[in-house]
């Protein structure tokens, strides 16, 4: 069993508090982890897999996983990064028996010149968000969303969305930092260029 | 500064990871090109909007309902 690492005077996430707590059989600092981050670990799911019953399973299967695991754990990366390193393969997985015969990666280079270069210049009305109902832009944003290739679907998603640093991402997804930073450039743009047809401000033509 | 240069640097501008002096070139790009304007500035939106609005909700009621097999099968292992 490892023991708490305190490298100089770094302070021990609490996490690795109740990570400590939770390998001796303690089943209530475990709940306290799932509790913290079951609503994220969902969402992940939800973006690879687009699949409700499939996310619900990735959210069971992956806190049980951890559970199993948390020796395996090493106290020199965050409890989360880890926990959302396992959330995404289970997600794949699931996405991989729904797609069979379709390669389903997020290795796989996605080779696409789709948002390398702005097309649409047509600038964004003041506040787009009062263009549409609540329940309207949760659907416009979700179907948005879906239309990028999983790669980078995942890589905007924990890094915009969830906020984890590059290196983060980068880990989670067993992915080198030049490649997380270029999906999420692309991400970025292709998903700006898709919105631009809803938000964009219909009293002024495009900039030419 | 082209603006393929200018695009190669727009995620290092929104995260603020530029130096100060790649920043002032940046800048001076902006001033003269609109197009690079319009991306910068609907870029960070696009960011924006998925930030604040909760897509994929997870309800109170499938919340406690996962919560709890997941810990009935852990207090199992
Ligand atoms: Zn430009």
């Amino acid at each position: 069993m490892s023991t708490i690492q305190t490298q100089g005077t770094e302070e021990i996430h609490p996490d690795v508090l109740l990570v400590n707590r939770a390998r001796e059989g303690d089943v209530e600092a475990f709940e306290k982890l799932v509790r913290q981050y079951d609503r994220q670990v969902f969402r992940i799911a939800q973006h690879i897999t687009q699949n409700r019953e499939d996310a619900e399973d990735v959210v069971q299967d992956a806190f049980l996983k951890a559970y199993e695991k948390l020796d395996q754990f090493q106290g020199n990366s965050k409890f989360y990064t880890w926990l959302v390193r396992i959330a995404v393969n289970e997600s794949l997985m699931r996405l991989r028996k729904r797609r069979t015969g379709r390669m389903v990666s997020i290795d796989e280079d996605v080779e696409t010149d789709e948002g390398s270069m702005p097309r649409d210049l047509a600038d964004w009305a003041p506040d787009p968000e009062q263009m549409y109902e609540q329940s309207e832009m949760a659907e416009i944003l979700r179907k948005t969303i879906q239309g990028l290739p999983p790669g980078f679907r995942v890589v905007f998603v924990l890094r915009d969305v969830e906020g984890l640093s590059t290196e983060e991402t980068a880990e989670s997804l067993g992915l080198s930092i030049p490649a997380v930073k270029s999906r999420l450039l692309r991400a970025r743009l292709q998903l700006r260029e898709r919105l631009s047809r809803y938000f964009r401000d219909r009293n002024k033509d495009g900039v030419k | 500064m082209t603006c393929s240069e200018f695009l190669a640097h727009l995620d290092d501008l929104i995260d603020d990871q530029v130096t100060v002096p790649m920043r002032t070139e940046l800048e001076e790009h902006l001033r003269g090109c609109e197009h690079c304007v319009v991306t910068l500035n609907t870029t960070r939106k696009t960011i924006e909007i998925y930030r604040k609005h909760e897509i994929y909700e997870l309800p109170n009621e499938l919340r406690e309902r996962l919560q709890k097999a997941i810990l009935a099968k852990c207090k199992k292992c």
